[in-house]
């Protein structure tokens, strides 16, 4: 995308990327985020950005604060405190239903779905299709769910199946096109290839690129520094609520964003 | 897997992996729901036994109509204990709710309005605006119990553990402990054996409603066509159809069969100062009280299974995070939810209390427990997410044919109550074994 290309034409981008200097809009603008759980502060003053057409990868060990801070973005915590930026206007998210309007999708690590009900009416939850009656038209909801799963995944076939009859993959093709379907701008995923095997990883990642492709802007979240290297333009490592810093991925090594998440600071920056 | 069948479009799954194969079976070419032939089966198991064991007497015109309106009361409140259920809480207060709703209804129309508004006893209104007090009662008791179980976080259980004492003897306050009757004649309608259709509005009843069947089911086949989706044969649609049919018009066919008493009859002839006419006879037809049923049975129906409501609850059962993340308002669902069942248990309140002629402080003791077993018996899971109207209706009908069944025969009182326990939790155990063997969770 023509914005990312700014960014990394601009000369002064030494290191991490100064969106002030590109001069194109940052699609979510967090700053100075903060949210505490009885006393613990599991984000304390985190500022990102997100850019049209750009993968920003979320890194840090396990209650670093990524995930909560995600999730004050899709609406299911509200932050204490900070000011979150949609296309460079105040935003105000108080429930994922607010996320929603602004075209906010969220696939969450642990998928989010209601394992009772088919795929259907997974991606349609809270959204559902309704004939003139008002009533849910699940016709048309498994017709519009065949469409998007022809895309997405075109093995796809168990769809009047409760979706705790399928596997992972499939579970998490429901998740994405839950996403997708509604014409999502900024697409937030939870470690979206924690349970899936290595074909099915590799389709994640190909989609990944094709929304990005579209121009969407995506948070990622994973453990997995090579995929992230992979996938993301630039990544961003927490540790203990704090942001340790946001790096290219093109300037730094997989070393480097491993110490960065282990030791809280960027050797290269830093040098010891 | 089938007991997600309220789920819209998980209809019989067994069906959908034979599609493929070249020899389908009989069953699965009707496309029935497995859990409904079993409970079905069941139910026809406990009247051919009872049947044989009263030589004749258990599937008479009478016991049948009797069975119907004595089923009335608790299968309209297990309607609303599946989405209770559904949802992961539980009610038990339904009985006690029941008692204030009744003593609401009974005091408005013998002693408020009348003393109020001055209308005098036997006025058209009467019943009508006592059943509204009743229902804005129950919904409003409900809506108050689920603001606490889903605003304040007071689990379900505590909350209407609490409200078994406190209703209860709220109505007992309302009535000061009195028996309080006899109720408004058209009141006492709803009650079974004092309003029903008659023959010839049973019959166009019937007609209508096996009229109604036919044309749902053929649109809906029409609507699946339309879609490109899979449809069964024709004459599987035909046998499917033609089984409805007969049941509708064989149950309008029972209860017409059984005659008013002859003596009834020239009383009420009596009563208008005519002479009965020699040879005259006269059928019940469907009580008023089971019209409501099934029209309470449609419109919960219809919630589950068509209206985000529906979805909403199922959603919410199946797990809540998922729906909350989704968008969903569970907190002001949980309060939609005790709310309709509170509005139920009024109706009910209408039916048990007219049924019984007068309102008494003991109405609807330990219902909570025959409620909560028919909607278990007919396949709601406690863990949640899963359950259906149908089902719970006929665990309802299941366990109000042993209980009346045994009496026949002439069980001993608390060998009664033993079996009624025993089948409650074997039918909880068969519906495990079954859902594993299925492949549900």
């Amino acid at each position: 995308m023509t914005m990312t290309e700014t960014a990394k034409a601009d000369p002064r981008a030494s290191g991490t990327v100064d969106p002030r200097a590109s001069g194109a809009k940052p699609l979510v603008e967090l700053k100075d985020i903060r949210i505490a759980f009885g006393g613990v502060q599991a984000v304390d003053g985190v500022s990102l950005d997100l850019y049209p057409g750009e993968v920003v990868g979320l890194l840090g060990h396990n209650g670093a604060g990524k995930s909560t801070l995600i999730k004050i973005l899709s609406g299911a915590y509200k932050a204490d405190s900070g000011e979150i930026r949609i296309n460079g206007e105040k935003a105000t998210i108080n429930s994922p239903r607010d996320a929603r309007r602004y075209n906010i999708e969220t696939i969450y690590q642990t998928l989010a779905l209601a394992d009772n009900l088919d795929a259907a009416s997974n991606l349609f939850l809270g959204r559902e299709i309704t004939t003139r009656a008002g009533f849910v038209d699940d016709a048309r909801q498994e017709a519009e769910t065949r469409k998007i799963m022809a895309r997405l995944n075109p093995n796809f076939r168990k769809l009047s199946e409760p979706v705790s009859a399928l596997s992972g993959g499939q579970r998490q093709s429901v998740a994405i096109a839950r996403a997708v379907y509604f014409n999502a701008r900024i697409l937030i995923m939870d470690e979206p290839t924690a349970a899936l095997g290595v074909h099915e990883t590799a389709m994640v990642a190909d989609l990944i690129k094709e929304l990005k492709a579209q121009g969407l802007g995506i948070f990622l979240i994973s453990h997995d520094t090579r995929e992230m290297m992979d996938l993301c333009d630039r990544v961003s490592v927490m540790k203990n609520g704090q942001l340790v810093g946001t790096e290219r991925v093109e300037d730094v090594t997989e070393d480097d964003i491993l110490s960065m998440i282990i030791m809280g600071k960027n050797p290269k920056r830093e040098p010891a | 897997m089938s007991n997600t069948d309220s789920v819209p479009n998980a209809a019989p799954p067994e069906g959908r992996p034979a599609d493929k194969a070249p020899a389908r079976s009989f069953l699965n070419q009707l496309e029935l729901d497995l859990r409904l032939l079993g409970m079905v089966g069941a139910f026809i198991a406990v009247c051919v036994v009872f049947n044989l064991l009263t030589d004749g007497r258990f599937l008479t015109p009478r016991n049948i109509f009797n069975l119907s309106i004595q089923t009335v009361s608790v299968a309209i409140m297990a309607t609303g204990m599946v989405f209770i259920i559904v949802t992961r809480h539980i009610d038990l207060s339904v009985g006690a709710l029941l008692a204030t709703a009744s003593a609401v209804m009974a005091m408005m129309q013998t002693r408020w309005l009348p003393d109020t508004l001055g209308l005098p006893l036997g006025h058209a209104a009467l019943p009508w605006l006592a059943i509204l007090a009743g229902l804005v009662t129950g919904a409003v008791i409900g809506a108050f119990q689920g603001w606490l179980v889903g605003y304040l976080t007071i689990p379900a259980f505590i909350v209407t553990l609490g409200g078994l004492l406190i209703w209860r003897n709220v109505g007992w306050y309302i009535t000061s402990g009195q028996t309080i009757g006899p109720l408004d004649e058209t009141f006492q309608a709803f009650g079974g054996i004092n309003g029903t259709l008659g023959a010839q509005w049973s019959w166009i009843f019937g007609l209508v409603a096996a009229g109604i069947a036919v044309l749902a089911l053929v649109s809906a086949r029409r609507n699946k066509i339309g879609h490109g989706f899979p449809v069964k044969p024709v004459w599987a649609e035909a046998v499917v159809i033609g089984i409805i049919v007969a049941a509708i018009l064989g149950f309008v066919a029972v209860l017409n069969a059984y005659e008013i008493p002859s003596r009834v009859l020239a009383r009420d002839f009596a009563a208008r100062g005519a002479e009965m006419p020699e040879g005259y006879s006269a059928a019940y037809g469907i009580p008023y009280s089971v019209l409501l049923l099934i029209a309470v049975a449609v419109v919960m129906t219809v919630i589950a299974r068509k209206t985000r409501l529906g979805r909403y609850i199922f959603a919410t059962g199946g797990n809540p995070d998922a729906a909350e993340l989704s968008g969903i308002n569970t907190r002001l669902l949980t309060v939609k939810v005790f709310s309709i069942m509170g509005i139920l248990v009024a109706i009910s309140a209408v039916v048990a209390s007219a049924r019984l002629t007068n309102h008494s402080n003991d109405i609807g003791t330990l219902d909570e427990l025959r409620v909560i077993a028919a909607a278990v018996i007919g396949g709601t899971a406690l863990s949640g997410g899963i359950g259906t109207i149908y089902g719970a209706i006929l665990g309802a009908l299941i366990m109000q044919s042993l209980q009346s069944g045994m009496a026949m025969v002439g069980v001993d009182a608390p060998l009664q109550n033993i079996v009624v326990g025993t089948v409650l939790v074997a039918a909880v155990l068969i519906d495990i074994i079954y859902r594993r063997r299925v492949g549900g969770k």
